[in-house]
């Protein structure tokens, strides 16, 4: 069985349906890209996988278990799905290794001198190793990025969801953030990105959504959505995107 | 190539030079022209020599100006045990006024009616409705010392104030803080004591620092009920002396304290705006 499925999720906020009825199912392990425009419902779907925004219909299930049941506990849910997003928001009042040790010391209850050898080797697998304690503002926009992933690992996820997480970066730190998810999906991380970087989404994606208007208007194969697409939207958004 | 002169200074330097040198004389010039004003004009007033004589009278000044500082002292002593008590009430009420959970639903509106309240009336009313209306109920001693009640009079009002501050404060936390803590699976109360309020409290010091200048000075309205303050005990030089030089001198005091910690109180927020700017 697939690791998180999607069955017809809608979100509304007021009259704007932002997600309107979107299956999806990504397998243990598996690279899935959510592409589209601004606007397309592609954060927001990230928000409500991880029960930051709650859905007004259909379900979402993690190992089969449904986690959108309304009244559902959520804080249980988010320890297993990591999230990273576009404005990094780390804390800046904290060092990166206290970022990083915040959540497993509050909700594993472990120790600032047990995490401490774990998180270095988290810091040192990252290129962060001596960067462990600056402050958010003392550290570049791809590091502050690296360090919210590696924030994110600590609390040991079985699912990592990225909400554009390159958008924000100068270009030429692009790279360094990218190959991080690459050595994610090496050691097996099941990942949902929403990005806007297409080179990336087809050199390493196992599955590509367009989404417009709060709808998956195709999905597939990165050869075949990027090469042979089939659907109408998703050449004109390609067309534009690729140029 | 720019054309430098014999100083080796660019046409633009010696242009803003000439610019700097010009305010500065106009600055300095208008400035003893204000001065040399005030010191010509106000003794010709007709009534200077009388005002001179109860106000700025020195010999009176001398004589009550170490007893005052004895009497600032209780002053400074109220504050420093209402002004904690002050911050931890002030923290309470922003948070119930900002908590979510229905079961707190009633403290919420507590919270609400508490800051309508006490902000909305005089402190000086507060003093008196508290300072004198609990000690009427007939306590017995201590309890109906004015130094308590006069100090919960200040307390509750502001900490209304500074509740008020503390809740802009932690609004003005960016609500994408929220989300990356809960992302983490972090409770709402770690949400808020681990990432948004560390970030709150420090955005609004400089402002919490006003409003404590501001208790330093209401703390001689306590003087209506009985506590003989600074305020309090120049009246009681002012009676004994026929003069008010003591009020002159009891305003030299609290400017030697309230000065200090204004010009720090923006040097912190004129830091801070840089610092977010």
């Amino acid at each position: 069985m697939a690791k998180i499925i999607l069955k017809g999720v809608e979100k509304r906020f007021g009259d704007n349906t932002v997600c309107d009825g979107i299956d999806l199912a990504v397998e243990e392990g598996q690279m899935v890209c959510l592409i589209g425009a601004s606007g397309a419902g592609k954060s927001t779907l990230l928000r409500c996988i991880n029960l930051l925004e709650t859905i007004e219909d259909g379900e979402i299930l993690l190992d089969g278990e449904d986690i959108s049941l309304p009244g559902l506990n959520p804080q249980p849910v988010r320890r297993r799905i990591g999230m990273v997003f576009q404005s990094y928001n780390l804390f800046p009042h904290m060092t990166a290794a206290e970022n990083v040790m915040l959540a497993p010391r509050r909700v594993y209850k472990k120790s600032r001198a047990a995490l401490r050898p774990e998180i270095t080797e988290l810091f040192k697998r990252f290129g962060l190793a001596d960067r462990m304690d600056h402050y958010p503002d003392q550290l570049s926009g791809g590091q502050q990025q690296r360090v919210a992933i590696v924030r994110a690992l600590a609390m040991k996820p079985e699912v990592m969801l990225f909400d554009e997480i390159t958008s924000a970066l100068d270009p030429q730190l692009v790279g360094e953030v990218l190959d991080v998810l690459r050595l994610l999906k090496d050691s097996g991380m099941t990942m949902v990105l929403a990005t806007h970087e297409m080179g990336f989404a087809r050199e390493a994606a196992d599955k590509v959504c367009f989404l417009k208007d709060g709808k998956v208007i195709e999905e597939g194969a990165p050869s075949a959505l990027f090469d042979t697409p089939k659907h109408p939207d998703t050449q004109a958004f390609l067309a534009r995107a690729l140029k | 190539m720019t054309k430098t002169n014999a100083a080796g200074k660019t046409r633009r330097q010696i242009y803003e030079d000439r610019l700097r040198r010009r305010s500065m004389l106009i600055a300095g010039g208008s400035t003893l022209a204000v001065f040399l004003a005030v010191v010509i004009l106000v003794p010709m007033a007709p009534g200077w020599d009388r005002v001179k004589a109860s106000f700025f009278n020195w010999e009176v000044f001398a004589k009550t100006f170490p007893k005052l500082l004895e009497a600032f002292k209780l002053d400074v002593a109220i504050f420093l045990w209402s002004a904690p008590a002050i911050v931890i009430l002030g923290l309470l009420v922003a948070l119930a006024r900002d908590t979510r959970n229905p079961a707190l639903f009633p403290l919420r509106i507590l919270g609400a009616a508490y800051t309508d309240i006490f902000r909305g009336v005089p402190v000086v009313l507060t003093v008196y409705l508290i300072g004198f209306g609990i000690p009427g109920l007939g306590l017995p001693r201590p309890w109906n010392s004015p130094y308590i009640w006069g100090s919960l009079a200040l307390i509750l009002t502001y900490s209304a104030y500074v509740a008020e501050i503390f809740r802009s404060g932690i609004e003005s936390v960016h609500k994408s803080q929220r989300s990356a803590a809960q992302s983490l699976g972090l409770s709402d109360a770690d949400s808020m004591r681990y990432v948004i309020l560390p970030q709150a409290i420090r955005r609004v010091i400089p402002a919490q620092m006003n409003m404590f200048i501001a208790l330093q000075k209401d703390v001689a309205l306590l003087s209506f009920i009985g506590p003989v303050e600074i305020f309090r005990q120049a009246g009681v030089f002012k009676s004994l002396l026929a003069n008010f030089t003591p009020y002159v001198g009891a305003a030299v005091i609290f400017l030697a304290v309230t000065i200090p910690a204004t010009r720090y109180a923006d040097y912190l927020m004129a830091k801070q705006n840089r610092e977010r700017s």
